[in-house]
């Protein structure tokens, strides 16, 4: 597995997608989350139709924000922990595509779904139909830049699990994924055009996907040298 | 066979908090040898084999591979090595036979795979997940990788720990059959070890020589 650039990506991401399976606590734990919270907010604030469908696009994001950053802090430590990140550094490969295939898995375990769920979400919410589609596609572009930029975090916070730290110094970073994710189901809401703000959140993820991982193969290298 | 030289250390030295972790070391390996790394807990042992598999840099001095440098090499020399440490790599929630296989070169056959249980005794656990097993079975999958590997210089962080005879004699097996066919290795180890002959290389605490 180690011995070529190619295969370093999926070998990477069949295996996490597999200790994923292996451990669904962890992997229902952020979803459950999500759809607690999101079961509460009703009954706290009016159940009524009109102020819940203007609150639904910041709770939806900052639900995925604080559910990503859940799961997120546990990406590396658990490979440092039992040695198999030492293994890792040890490929005379870039780390750029076995990283890439961590992340991807994260995603698929934790993005998708509640990209997937999001629409029961904004149903509760009684958010208008026409903003599904949209909050659909914000999510599922939003939370693939909120693991990498989570997984940077979780990178440098080596050795220790991230915590407080990871989030005091992601949050900075996912303020920009939050702002465009919600406009975009805003502008959907409000009946504008709400592809320009979704355009900008694929730009983040183009950046994030090329810029990430060097941080994280960086943070890495640093945690095994501390 | 005319022995060729593997692995020249020059001088290599490791600082931490401004004191030298060991005395500076200086060493050659060629091929058929092996070299054992002795040392008093806290001598520096696991920091050295750290700094040979380039996790480290050292504080001075400098590492050939066959001849060259490290930096002009580090692709060559990093495929053509094998690290197992302390922490052993092994995922607790994959089966036996998974890691084994996520461990060992892509290209290793199921032949490969078998025999490998087979000669570390775990053959009726390949399907067993790992957390199952014991520290010294958990050892053994780890283990199970000087039968796979297709690496010519093995550097081994004390593979006796939680070893019982049968492992340690199992050890010793893959190690000799290495040597023999042209491989070399640097292990440390708190056992004497009967079958293997080594050369051994006291790592002197800093403190011990002042």
């Amino acid at each position: 597995m180690y011995n070529y650039l190619s295969g370093g990506f999926s070998a990477y991401l069949y295996r996490d997608l597999l200790l994923g399976i292996r451990n669904k606590t962890d992997l229902v734990k952020p979803l459950i989350f999500f759809l607690l919270i999101s079961a509460l907010v009703p009954l706290a604030i009016a159940p009524e139709a009109e102020r819940l469908a203007q609150l639904a696009p910041g709770i939806i994001w900052i639900l995925a924000v604080l559910a990503t950053l859940l799961s997120v802090e546990r990406l590396f430590s658990d490979d440092l922990q039992d040695g198999s990140l030492e293994q890792m550094l040890l490929s005379p490969n870039m780390l750029i595509l076995p990283i890439l295939g961590k992340i991807a898995a994260h995603w698929l375990m934790i993005g998708l779904p509640l990209t997937l769920l999001s629409p029961l979400i904004g149903i509760w919410f009684s958010l208008p139909v026409v903003a599904v589609i949209p909050m659909i596609l914000s999510l599922a572009l939003g939370t693939a830049v909120l693991s990498l930029i989570g997984a940077v975090g979780a990178a440098l916070t080596l050795p220790r699990q991230g915590g407080v730290l990871l989030a005091l110094l992601v949050m900075p970073l996912y303020m920009p994924v939050l702002i465009f994710g919600s406009a975009t189901i805003q502008s959907a809401v409000d009946g504008l055009d709400w592809t320009a703000p979704l355009a900008i959140l694929a730009a983040f993820l183009a950046i994030a996907i090329a810029l990430c991982p060097l941080a994280i193969n960086a943070g890495l290298r640093l945690a095994k040298n501390g | 066979m005319a022995a060729t030289n593997i692995l020249k250390i020059d001088n290599l030295a490791f600082e931490r908090n401004d004191t030298l972790l060991f005395e500076p070391v200086s060493l050659q390996l060629n091929s058929g040898e092996a070299l054992h790394i002795e040392g008093a807990n806290g001598a520096g042992k696991t920091t050295f084999f750290q700094i040979l598999i380039n996790l480290l840099e050292p504080s001075a001095g400098s590492i050939f591979f066959r001849g060259q440098t490290f930096s002009k090499c580090r692709y060559d020399y990093l495929s053509d090595i094998l690290f197992i440490g302390h922490q052993s790599g092994v995922k607790a929630t994959l089966s036996v036979e998974e890691n084994l296989r996520w461990m060992s070169p892509d290209n290793t056959s199921a032949e490969k795979i078998a025999l490998a249980l087979q000669s570390v005794g775990l053959e009726h656990y390949a399907n067993m997940p790992c957390y199952r097993l014991s520290a010294g079975q958990h050892r053994r999958v780890a283990l199970a990788r000087l039968v796979t590997t297709t690496a010519s210089l093995w550097y081994l962080d004390e593979p006796f720990a939680a070893l019982d005879k049968q492992g340690v004699a199992f050890i010793e097996g893959c190690m000799q059959q290495h040597l023999n066919s042209g491989g070399a290795m640097v292990f440390s180890s708190h056992q004497d070890l009967v079958k293997i002959e080594a050369r051994s290389y006291r790592l002197q605490s800093y403190r011990e020589v002042m």
